[in-house]
């Protein structure tokens, strides 16, 4: 029955953890993890991370990887941030409003380039995703270091504060961004035409190719969404710091695809569910957060981020073997 | 003379499926032997015990050259002479052919690499096996005949005195089909072994002195070619008997669909004219490298050709990609099915709907579960899929349901064209049946149908006028219901 | 399929190499050095070829490693984590017992053989994707690493590891001291152990098979295991040995400052023509890869670009490359069959 269970694809089972391991903490650490400024702490920090593993996500399901979207987000964060502290004008007014808008498509029209060489260089020129994203990834890392020499850009207008600060309702604004990214993208996933067509072409690019699918397109399409999504995990991440630098989040990377392992993505491509991503968040901030306040330092955390990384995929790996469908 | 090879009450389980029941064989030094039988019916189970990849149950026996094994292991196997030939080569495309040849070295001590004594192994198996090649040259610019020899020579480095071929022909033309006949008899006069593993019938005859039978993993009997033909052999491996009959139908009343005029692609296919009418089947056959293919794949609008028209009911056609084809009506059912025609890991469902994911029911773009899986199962009662679940992955059908669920997906277009090409490959005897049937059904619904195929009797008693290609262009046509196989056959060796 | 094999061997051989990876490499770098000695003085110097070989030491001798991993048909990024535990336990050690040269090599070599069998580990028996696998024993190792140490330097190295080793002195003009000094002698150690190892062992050459095609490699009998405990253990062993070479140029052991340099590695390999699908790849173009990326950045410095535009250089550098790799293979497939 128990198995029955599991093949319900990874939510159910990451559900069971998940309680198992709050069930954990909450004797270990009590009201400091249950109570409710732990969960509002756990719900500031989360939509940042959440943003970029649906970026991660994105490319997994396609057969890809997107190695540049922490890199590519500091780039867009560090438009954003010049614009607003070089053109907003400190009295609030039209031009103040309009001066935001304008840094935020600035930071827009950053990811775009970036996802649009990405995808033309993996989908026209057929260079493996790791080597495309890792070129890319340089180039925009050694952009924003060769642009700023390593400085922060810091102090923004309130409007941008409040997007990674403030709460509506009592729920931060940043986690209502990333709850209402995961609808859409979820709905594109699973039941647009494109979203099928990435699933297939994360299986067989070759295949779906020959039915008629314009592969390349869509590869060119997963890749723009991938940096759209980065950017908008900029504008949260530099919003709750109030700053911009070009190493910001760098220890992310790891942990976004860790997210996507644990939440049921396929390394390899063409399986994986929104679903699933958003438990093993949660699953892993709650522990991120128990980490912290039982003191871990954050090397000792990403030491067991890499071990869990590798003993979640090995049992899916055994799970496999035993014909129980990662679906 | 004693047997080189005897096997005695083999049988093989896998879990509660019985692959193998006490099935015995014989060779004889020198001998050309075939093993036939369909997907299923235990032939390469049987190899790979000969090979020592796998342990036969308690109580079967191998005996070589007068010694007995209760199983092999793939050391003792090669010790003893023994060599396969996979289907896919096995070979290494990045390393030098004098190095795949002589791979075994690389395997043994000493360890420091003797480049001289690899050239020389390399060499005197060319000799041997009487092939010219550049030692140097990367295999992966050879092409499949070439490769082919240098898995022979492989064979041979490694003193070979049994070589188990699996499907070597499956991808050679006529002329590198002789060549190699050829080689077989200089091998069998060297007094090495030769067992083919192959279902193509025809040639099997031309080489084989006797031919096994297996049938669901039991040995039917060993016969000697010559009293055999390919009907006969094709009861023996099915148990059932097809008796097959030529169409005669007419089709100069019915309105013209396809219209190719001299159709050229430099290097590829040269002045290809023909034209199918609504609801004729027209063949195309030929020998491997005669352009069938590359033109198709013209046709599909994946192949651009550098002179000539096509014209789909009557209008002329500037195909760029296939998606253009598609959507004037050309379908392509690909003779690479597990890599090109389905996308194996996926659910049946998603294969099925993967052509026209643009054109399903949607409401704001989206398409609603409801819709998909309404269609899938639509699709799949029409064919009669046996898919329990259309959310399980295509890998786990059987290939004759999954060459249906090719066709569900390419039906679903609703092409006016439909070009086949090698549909039955890798399809059992009973369910290439049922293939025809489907193809035929939609003939008489009004689609024009290009039916590419190395098989004589499929072309031949499946449709309505056979054209041969021979080298790029069309050398003759043949009338199946005023003319015989073998007639057709002689056209398309000469 | 098209044949293109040739029946002259020797013009065959020719036309290879004119249209492999290594020619048009050598042809950009002989461009870039040309340009260079006409934009500046300063780059066809003793003095600055000298300091080119002993700065980019480290990144070369994990690169020859790197190499074979590549060749073995697996990626892996770890090796700078590894590096850096090596580096530290190995002076640690040494320093508490008062250890030689050959002592400190050993103990590095040893460690990073130890890390390099547990991604081979991983890889094989767990079967999981080989940059998975190594994006998480990078930070096992160097968050293990940290966390244990603190992220303590070690700056009072003994003298003789501070003085290091010059064979074949000599002075110039102005009475600096040159000659082979162990980045110098290791660099072009670990290159020659390299080429032996591909070339002319058995194993190497099962490395290539193996890159080549696993599944025949699987058919034929190769201890697929053995090969890639042989493999990662290498790059393991030659990580150790590179971080003991760059804490002596360093003159410091910095366990935080290596992790972040293996993309530059994998870079300068895959430059040099190695294939992330396994089974290309040779010494030659690996050194040539180093040497582009080296001069390179060299040359921007001496030009007078801020070297905090280095980065960016690098990436488009990458970019190109694997761009117009990727083209031409493209095209050199077209060519042949639709």
């Amino acid at each position: 029955m128990m198995l029955r269970f599991l093949r319900g694809g990874a939510v159910p089972m990451l559900s069971l953890v998940l309680l198992a391991v709050v069930a954990v903490f909450w004797l270990l650490l009590g009201d400091r993890i249950a109570g409710a400024s732990a969960m509002q702490s756990m719900a500031f920090q989360l939509p940042e991370l959440g943003i970029l593993s649906l970026a991660m996500m994105v490319t997994l399901l396609s057969g890809g990887l997107n190695l540049s979207i922490i890199a590519t987000a500091n780039l867009c964060a560090l438009a954003m941030a010049y614009v607003l502290t070089t053109h907003v004008p400190a009295a609030h007014g039209f031009m103040w409003g309009g001066w935001q808008v304008i840094a935020i498509l600035a930071g827009v029209g950053v990811a775009l380039v970036v996802g649009l060489i990405n995808g033309f260089v993996i989908a026209y020129l057929g260079v493996s995703p790791i080597l495309a994203t890792l070129g890319t990834m340089t180039m925009c890392k050694g952009l924003s270091i060769g642009l700023t020499r390593g400085n922060v850009i810091s102090g923004f207008p309130e409007p941008i504060v409040f997007l990674g600060n403030g709460t509506l309702a009592g729920v931060p604004v940043a986690l209502l961004i990333f709850l209402g990214l995961c609808v859409p993208i979820a709905v594109l996933l699973n039941k647009s035409p494109f979203g099928h067509k990435i699933y297939m072409i994360g299986s067989s690019e070759k295949a779906t190719r020959y039915s008629g699918v314009d592969t390349k397109r869509v590869l060119l399409g997963i890749y723009v969404l991938s940096s759209l999504l980065a950017v908008v995990a900029a504008l949260v991440m530099m919003a709750r710091f109030n700053s911009a630098n070009a190493a910001y989040g760098e220890s992310y990377l790891l942990v976004t695809i860790l997210a996507a392992v644990l939440g049921g993505v396929d390394p390899f491509g063409g399986f994986g569910k929104v679903g699933g991503l958003v438990m093993a968040l949660i699953l892993l901030q709650v522990i991120s957060s128990a980490f912290n306040l039982l003191n871990f330092s954050p090397f000792l955390t990403v030491a067991i981020w890499g071990v869990l990384i590798i003993g979640v995929t090995a049992i899916g790996v055994v799970l496999e073997g035993r014909g129980i469908s990662r679906r | 003379m004693a047997n080189f090879l005897e096997l005695e009450a083999i049988s093989k389980h896998f879990g509660g499926v019985i692959a193998l029941r006490n099935v015995d064989l014989s060779l004889a030094p020198g001998e050309v032997h075939c093993l036939v039988g369909e997907n299923g019916s235990g032939k390469s189970t049987l190899i790979k015990i000969i090979a020592g990849v796998l342990h036969p149950e308690p109580g079967g026996r191998i005996v070589i050259e007068g010694r007995e094994y209760p199983h092999l292991n793939p050391v003792q196997s090669t010790e003893r002479g023994i060599q396969v030939i996979y289907q896919d080569l096995s070979l290494f495309p990045n390393l030098s052919v004098a190095e795949n040849i002589a791979i075994a070295s690389h395997l043994g001590a000493p360890r420091v690499v003797n480049w001289r004594a690899i050239r020389a192994t390399a060499q005197a198996a060319m000799e041997r096996v009487g092939a010219a090649l550049d030692p140097d040259a990367r295999v992966e610019d050879l092409s499949i005949a070439k490769r082919q020899l240098v898995a022979i020579c492989r064979a041979m480095a490694a003193d070979a005195k049994l070589v188990i071929m699996d499907e070597p022909t499956a991808s050679l033309t006529r002329h590198e089909v002789d060549a190699l006949i050829r080689l077989v008899a200089d091998l069998k006069r060297a007094g090495i072994c030769i067992v083919f593993v192959s279902h193509r019938l025809d040639e099997v005859m031309e080489i084989a002195e006797r031919v096994t039978v297996l049938r669901d993993g039991a040995k039917v009997g060993a016969y000697p070619a010559r009293e055999m033909n390919d009907k006969t052999l094709a009861t023996l491996m099915t148990g059932k008997a097809y008796a097959y009959q030529t169409s005669g139908m007419c089709f100069d009343a019915a309105k013209t669909v396809l219209s190719v005029s001299h159709l050229s692609r430099t290097g590829q296919y040269d002045d290809v004219s023909l034209d199918i009418r609504a609801g004729e089947i027209v063949g195309l056959t030929g020998l491997l490298g005669s352009g069938r293919t590359e033109f198709a794949l013209s046709l599909f609008g994946m192949n651009r050709p550098t002179s000539g028209e096509i014209r789909l009911n009557g209008k002329p056609l500037a195909l760029k990609t296939n998606a253009q084809a598609i959507e004037e009506g050309i379908a392509y059912v690909s003779e690479d099915r597990l890599n090109l025609g389905l996308v194996l890991e996926q659910p049946i469902s998603s294969n099925i709907l993967v052509t026209v994911l643009d054109k399903l029911p949607s409401r704001f773009g989206l398409i609603s579960e409801a819709t998909r899986q309404r269609t899938a199962r639509r699709w799949i009662a029409d064919l009669a899929i046996k898919a329990p679940d259309p959310d399980n992955a295509v890998r786990t059908l059987s290939g004759g349901n999954q060459q249906r669920v090719v066709l569900a997906k390419w039906m679903a277009t609703q092409p006016k064209l439909l070009i086949l090409d090698s549909p039955t490959v890798g399809v059992d005897i009973a369910a290439k049946d049922g293939i025809y049937d489907v193809v035929r059904t939609l003939a008489a619904q009004g689609v024009a149908i290009l039916l590419i195929s190395d098989e004589i009797p499929e072309v031949f008693y499946h449709a309505h006028r056979v054209l041969v290609m021979r080298r790029g262009r069309i050398a003759a046509e043949c009338v199946p219901h005023e003319s015989s196989e073998e007639e057709l056959q002689a056209v398309v060796d000469a | 399929m098209p044949d293109r094999s040739n029946a002259n061997p020797k013009s065959a051989a020719l036309a290879r190499f004119r249209r492999s990876h290594e020619f048009w490499l050598l042809a950009v770098i002989g461009v870039l050095v040309s340009a260079l000695s006409l934009a500046t003085d300063s780059f066809l110097t003793l003095q600055n070829l000298f300091d080119l070989l002993t700065s980019n030491a480290f990144t070369g001798i994990l690169a020859s490693g790197l190499l074979v991993v590549l060749i073995a048909g697996h990626i892996d990024i770890s090796f700078t984590a590894t590096a850096s535990v090596a580096q530290y336990l190995a002076l640690t050690v040494g320093i508490r017992y008062g250890l030689g040269w050959v002592a400190l090599f050993a103990i590095a070599g040893a460690i990073g053989v130890l890390c390099g069998l547990i991604n081979a580990v991983f890889v094989t028996k767990l079967r999981i994707s080989s940059i998975i696998v190594s994006i998480a024993t990078l930070n096992i190792f160097y968050g293990l690493l940290i966390f244990t140490t603190g992220g303590n330097y070690i700056t009072s190295l003994p003298k003789f590891f501070r003085d290091g080793i010059l064979w074949f002195e000599h002075e110039d003009a102005s009475g600096v001291p040159y000659g082979l000094n162990l980045q110098i002698l290791l660099l072009i150690g670990s290159f020659a152990v390299a080429w032996l190892l591909l070339n002319r062992t058995n194993i190497g050459r099962q490395i290539y098979a193996l890159g080549g095609n696993k599944d025949a490699a699987q058919r034929l009998g190769f201890h697929v295991f053995r090969i890639n405990v042989l493999v990662y253990g290498y790059l393991g062993f030659v990580a150790g040995v590179a971080s003991i070479v760059q804490a002596q140029l360093a003159q410091s052991v910095t366990p935080t400052v290596l992790v972040g340099k293996e993309l530059d590695v994998l870079a300068a390999v895959v430059l040099g023509g190695a294939s992330l699908n396994g089974g290309v790849g040779t010494v030659f173009g690996a050194i040539l890869g180093v040497a582009l990326l080296a001069i390179l950045q060299n040359g921007l410095v001496l030009v007078g670009v801020s070297s905090y535009w280095n980065q960016w250089f690098v990436g488009l550098t990458i970019l190109v490359a694997v761009s117009t790799t990727a083209w031409s293979e493209r095209r050199r497939r077209a060519r042949g069959s639709p």
